[in-house]
């Protein structure tokens, strides 16, 4: 059909698998920069430093409202300028760890703010320090309400590591270019990636729906 | 360079760079918006085959990335003899990608559509194409616009990447004068701003406009 050659996909694939092994650890490793910075700043909005919090808010929402793509130039070309270099790698999980922690600290703001009031007061009532409320009573009664966006947000930083090639990190669609540069044929490549991507994402958001199911039951919720 | 001097040297690039993004805005957004309501409805089909085709359509486009669907368009389309000038590819590939993630949202304001509604359009005898557009889809419309709001920052941002296939957007003069000139904190930091401002001070206000006035105009406020 249409010219597939199924002997350059053979080819083409071991290419393709390992590539997708790159893609999948920075996807990886994006989302746990994500996660910690996220909280960092979900709790720094709340903190009691008016400033602090101003500038927090602000800064979120300008990550938000600005292409990734056009974060992962800046933070990739302006080092350079000042005389540090980034590698492809490091450049590129920085902004695609910022960006997206920017989006989650906004679940855990939106998970921590669904706790009761009541619950605050309690601790206060049994003496609990801050840190000690968030963490044993505030953060683990907000992970139900989180974990539905923090479960998007994961498919989504797997979804926007393409971007990455740009600044040439060896993922899938850098790969795909390169494999459809040497060979003039991109029908194999990008098709095939398409494929490679569905293949993860639809089985990983099946999973963490069933997964944030299994909590709220747990949690004794619905 | 101070960020002043290079605005006062470059502006007339980055003018006719952020005027093709906002044309890439307003075309791929038009048809995202009429992808997702023809998607939402043909799931709400009784139709199996229409039901199928629009969740096939929701989620090969939800579960890829957005830049591999504008490869796919740009560079492989034209091998099934469909060559797309790039400019069309650019918006017809954001537009389409939006349109799935808008279809679920079309889709998910209908079904919250109170009973009631459809059972009263049902008693005066209306069609289903008629309740669909006067009783249903207003106060869909109402309960979606936020959702929205967020959705037409995702796709302004989405223009960006069209800038990978060569469309002068404004990502695309960004880049260009930081490769002649090496001023990347300024080529880049300014497309950063106009980014932001354009989202947040021009797409924001006019998204709560409109939620208010629709709002208004179903007498809900």
């Amino acid at each position: 059909m249409f010219d597939w050659r199924w002997d350059f996909v053979a080819e083409i694939m071991p290419r393709l698998l390992w590539a997708t092994g790159n893609t999948l650890m920075a996807a990886g490793i994006g989302y746990v920069i994500a996660l910690v910075l996220g909280l960092f700043l979900a709790l720094g909005q709340r903190g009691s430093n008016r400033v602090l919090t101003t500038i927090l808010r602000e800064g979120i929402e300008f990550i938000r409202s600005t292409p990734l793509i056009l974060q992962i130039f800046f933070v990739f070309y302006v080092g350079p300028q000042f005389g540090l270099v980034l590698s492809p790698w490091v450049a590129g999980m920085i902004a695609i760890g910022l960006h997206y922690s920017c989006y989650l600290s906004e679940v855990y703001r939106g998970g921590i703010e669904s706790v009761p009031r009541g619950q605050w007061e309690a601790a206060t009532a049994l003496n609990m320090t801050r840190w000690q409320t968030y963490k044993q009573v505030i953060i683990p009664q907000s992970l139900p309400f989180a974990l539905a966006g923090m479960g998007n947000y994961l498919v989504g930083i797997f979804k926007d590591t393409p971007m990455l090639s740009v600044i040439g990190v060896y993922e899938l669609v850098h790969t795909a270019n390169a494999i459809g540069s040497e060979n003039y044929r991109f029908l194999e490549p990008y098709t095939l990636v398409g494929f490679i991507f569905l293949a993860i994402s639809l089985p990983t958001a099946a999973l963490v729906r069933l997964f944030e199911g299994r909590v709220r039951s747990k949690m004794g919720m619905n | 360079m101070t960020l002043l001097e290079f605005v006062a040297q470059y502006w007339p690039r980055l003018l006719t760079g952020t005027a093709n993004t906002v044309a890439l805005f307003f075309l791929s957004a038009a048809l995202g918006i009429a992808i997702a309501l023809v998607m939402a409805l043909m799931k709400l089909s009784s139709y199996r085959a229409l039901r199928w085709t629009a969740i096939s359509y929701i989620e090969i486009f939800r579960g890829t990335s957005l830049l591999v669907q504008l490869y796919w368009v740009f560079f492989v389309m034209p091998l099934f003899g469909f060559t797309i000038e790039k400019f069309t590819a650019g918006y017809l590939a954001v537009g389409m990608n939006i349109g799935a993630y808008g279809a679920e949202l079309v889709r998910g304001a209908i079904l919250s559509t109170p009973r009631g509604q459809w059972e009263a359009a049902l008693a005066i005898n209306m069609s289903p194409a008629k309740r669909m557009w006067r009783i249903i889809l207003p106060q869909a419309l109402v309960n979606m616009l936020p959702a929205w709001g967020n959705l037409l920052i995702e796709l302004l941002k989405g223009t960006a990447l069209v800038s990978l296939i060569s469309v002068a957007d404004l990502m695309f003069e960004a880049k260009q004068i930081n490769g002649s000139t090496f001023l990347s904190a300024q080529a880049f930091g300014t497309a950063l701003i106009i980014y932001y401002v354009l989202a947040r001070f021009i797409l924001t206000p006019f998204m709560r406009w409109a939620e208010r006035a629709m709002a208004r105009k179903i007498g809900k406020a």
